[in-house]
């Protein structure tokens, strides 16, 4: 079976600063895999090219086959692509529900049905007791969740995770953890871009290491943690595990 | 064509104020007209009261007309901006307001007809250039404004010229090195107002005088300084120039009544190929 | 499925402005003096007026200068079809209406991609071509205008809307024009547009990255915006029975149909309808009492009122009798770019 995800050879500089140079690796239907690299790796960037808001300079990305680097963002969410934002980006003057309802409107026209999904969603995502809160109310942990949930709504086949992890308390990450295990239980594939080790690791299945915009090596967790390349990455880096 | 020129300069003139003051915050001054139509009286009421050349005005004009700014910006749009909904449209309906405000006192004040600054140095007389007959006045008025305009360009080199593109670039960031926000906004104002003061003394010699005079200037500048591009004095020039030619060429091959929809026109035409005016970088 | 707090507040919505209705159709019925009517009657086709507008203004977030010129082209198709080819003003309104929504997708396919500002000057710049052509254009009337006929020999009637003897009916008129406006704006509250609409104010990266299609919903608000615009022209021409640019399509009216919506509360159901409550009424009694000799004063109270509102309750006056209203945030700016 081809994989969902195929990305090839994907460059992509911003003013002469080469922030992806080459990248390829692919990512199977049901799995997930980490996306990890000191900071100004460029797994941001990397993201933004797969989702739409950026176009690589050069080589393709394709879902499922079908090419989907160049397209816009709303194209490549309609396809199945759905993510989360580095710096959360609640659309904070609307509640909880109709933040949801607004991704629930991505592939249903009609309210009620909207309205139902965007319902079932914030019940499997933990927020429905916060519906009718203004999203600009919301502890950071719980805006980070809305975002999961919002993107669920638009019932992606995959779901680029953009440290959704990062900063939150121990408690608050465990519980994270948790919604992405269930969000894959439902069969979505899941990229994850994260900084906090430990929490990482032992979730995904594969992680593809950047370092300086280029693929460093790509490999199973246990395997990735002993590579003497990616300690030196990271060393070099004075990088300290949260 | 010259005439065009010469009424481009002032155009040029006018939304150099107005480039000004919405360079810095974002604001689309709708009063402008307005405040073009206000040193447009001030100038006839000193020339009225104290029979001195309209000429001798530009300075006292001037600096009335920077006053008023510097008070509009401290009494109204310093809490305009700080509003914390609907900010944009605030600001465009809180000059609309003082536009009719300002009006209606000028109504209140002088009544709604014309007036007209009827004798002075210059009226009446023409001049041959090349034997091209040019009335003094509008000849006096295009001088004046290049000169005015070579002395907001002057500004903007020295260091207030950059504190203001400092703050225009990144409002917030000015404050960490020790611009104070609040006063380079109200010196924008008061340039923007004072540009418009120098415009309205040397139109104030050819042109009628009444409260609705600032409407029609109004619309040409905002054409002016959107077609030349926000933020850009560059642009206010060149944008002047040629909207005011292109109201000459209308007038002269269409129909005088149509000589608007020319300029307006082009204006358009230029803004779908150029979103953000020939020289626009905001 | 269970109800939701929108689903609520909406059903509440609902009978409010059925209450709301049922008082504005029997409160002219006492009133005897025809400067009171009149004045009503006005405050009620400006408040449909606003409240069109409110729906690509407030909603959509395109801030239109131009509106005066679907209004004025509304007008104007529906009193030539009358004058020229005896077609009842009942059914040109709607013909008014299909120009104005046509004419605004005219306007909003080129002008939508400009930012903010250069948005709002492009259309104030349409609207101006559009008075400058009318008034030069002889076939239309030009600067003498059209003078609408009452027919003698059908009298006061429905489907001519011509009421001399009673103007009542102008009254009903009006309020079914601003009840459609007020239904269409609540439909779109409760839609996908309504929603999205207001996900792209807050944060059009994201609003995007959820399949937002911003384009052509704009183009939507701007049709129904603008055919609503053109109906509520066509009614105006018959009720006053003369139009022409300066009367219709002049660039001051631009701003005043926005107003009341702007003031009352933008991108709420209610805000149009309150603002044009206080606004319309003010203005004309000032204009009445103090106005008369062109002194001024009137113009003078407007403007200043007009700056104290806008400053002093920049979310609106609705919000003063408890509309709800967008939360405060960086992101709330009507006008971003």
């Amino acid at each position: 079976m081809p994989p969902l995800l195929e990305v090839d050879r994907v460059s992509k500089s911003f003013g002469g600063v080469a922030a992806n140079v080459d990248i390829s690796f692919d990512v199977h239907e049901g799995e997930i895999l980490g996306l990890i690299g000191p900071n100004g790796a460029g797994k941001t960037s990397l993201f933004n090219s797969v989702s739409g808001e950026v176009t690589p300079d050069a080589g393709e990305i394709r879902l499922a086959g079908q090419r989907v680097s160049g397209l816009r963002p709303e194209q490549c969410s309609l396809l199945g692509i759905a993510r989360t934002f580095q710096v959360v980006r609640s659309f904070d003057s609307m509640t909880v529900l109709e933040n949801v309802m607004v991704g629930a409107y991505a592939r249903l026209s009609r309210t009620r049905p909207a309205m139902a999904r965007a319902l079932e969603t914030l019940e499997f995502t933990g927020l429905a007791a916060r519906a009718d809160t203004l999203a600009h109310s919301l502890t950071p942990a719980e805006k980070r969740r809305l975002e999961v949930a919002r993107a669920l709504a638009t019932k992606p086949r995959l779901l680029l995770l953009d440290e959704m992890l990062t900063g939150l308390t121990p408690v608050e990450a465990q519980s994270g953890v948790q919604l992405i295990r269930d969000v894959l239980a439902r069969g979505i594939t899941v990229i994850m871009v994260e900084h906090v080790m430990e929490v990482l690791l032992p979730l995904v299945h594969r992680a593809v290491v950047l370092d300086l915009g280029r693929v460093l090596t790509i490999g199973a967790p246990t395997e990735v943690v002993h590579n003497p390349d990616v300690i030196r990455a990271y060393l070099g880096d004075r990088y300290a595990a949260a | 064509m010259v005439g065009g020129l010469l009424m481009g300069l002032i155009y040029a003139l006018v939304a150099a104020g107005l480039s000004l003051i919405f360079g810095l915050m974002d604001v689309v001054n709708f009063a402008h007209g307005e405040l073009l139509m206000l040193a447009m009286y001030a100038t006839y009421v000193i020339w009225l009261v104290t029979g001195l050349d309209p000429l001798l005005l530009l300075v006292p004009v001037a600096l009335l007309l920077f006053a008023l700014g510097v008070a509009i910006y401290h009494l109204l749009m310093a809490r305009a901006l700080s509003v914390r909904f609907n900010r944009g449209m605030v600001q465009i309906f809180v000059t609309f307001g003082l536009a009719i405000l300002l009006r209606g006192a000028a109504q209140f004040t002088f009544g709604s007809d014309f007036k007209s600054v009827s004798k002075s140095w210059l009226s009446g007389k023409t001049i041959d250039l090349a034997g091209v007959y040019i009335p003094l006045p509008q000849l006096a008025a295009g001088v004046v404004s290049l000169f005015a305009f070579a002395l907001l360009l002057l500004i903007s080199r020295t260091e207030f010229g950059h504190a203001l593109e400092a703050t225009r670039e990144d409002r917030d960031a000015v404050a960490l090195i020790g611009i104070d926000r609040n006063r380079i906004f109200a010196m924008g104002w008061g340039l923007g107002a004072g540009a418009v003061g120098i415009a309205g003394v040397m139109l104030a010699t050819f042109y009628y005088v009444s409260p609705s005079v600032g409407a029609n200037f109004a619309l040409i500048a905002y054409v002016t300084v959107a077609l030349g591009g926000f933020g850009s004095l560059i642009g206010a020039l060149v944008a002047g120039l040629l909207i005011g030619q292109v109201e000459a060429l209308t007038a002269l091959l269409i129909e005088p009544s149509l000589k608007q929809v020319g300029m307006f026109a082009i204006y358009l035409l230029v803004l779908m190929f150029r979103p953000r005016g020939l020289f626009g970088t905001l | 499925m269970k109800e939701t707090s929108i689903t609520r507040r909406r059903r509440h919505e609902l009978i409010i402005g059925a209450a709301l209705l049922l008082v504005l159709a029997v409160l002219p019925l006492p009133i005897r003096d025809v400067y009171t009517r009149n004045l009503i009657i006005i405050t009620v086709l400006f408040a449909g007026l606003a409240q069109a507008w409110n729906i690509l203004g407030g909603y959509c977030g395109q801030i239109s200068l131009s509106h005066a010129l679907y209004f004025g082209v509304g007008a104007y198709v529906s009193t030539l079809l009358l004058t020229r080819l005896a077609i009842p003003p009942t059914f040109g309104m709607f013909a008014g209406g299909a120009l104005g929504g046509l004419m605004a997708l005219l306007v909003g396919w080129p002008c939508f991609r400009l930012s903010g500002h250069y948005y709002a000057i492009a259309t104030v710049v349409v609207g101006e071509i559009g008075y400058l052509l009318f008034l030069n254009w002889d076939w239309v009337g030009g600067a003498t205008g059209i003078n609408i006929p009452y027919v003698r020999s059908v009298g006061d009637s429905w489907l001519w809307l011509q009421f001399r003897i009673d103007k009542l009916p102008y009254h009903y008129a009006a309020l079914a024009f601003a009840s459609v406006a007020w239904l269409v704006a609540w439909l779109i509250e409760g839609s996908r547009w309504g929603f999205v609409w207001r996900a792209v104010k807050d944060d059009p990266v994201a609003a995007r990255s959820l399949a937002v299609r911003i384009f052509p919903s704009k183009m939507a608000a701007a049709a129904i915006s603008g055919a609503l615009t053109g109906i509520g022209g066509a009614i105006y021409a018959q009720y006053v029975g003369y139009i022409d640019p300066d009367s219709v399509m002049y660039g001051q009216l631009s701003i005043l149909i926005p107003l009341p919506a702007v003031l009352g509360g933008v991108g709420t159901l209610w805000g149009p309808l309150v603002g044009a409550a206080v606004l319309i009424p003010l203005s004309e009694l000032t204009r009445s009492y103090l106005g008369g000799s062109g002194s001024g004063v009137d113009l003078m109270i407007y403007g200043g009122l007009i700056v104290v509102v806008a400053l002093a309750r920049p979310q609106g006056l609705a919000s003063l009798i408890g509309v709800r209203v967008r939360a405060p945030a960086g992101a709330v700016d009507a006008a971003a770019a």
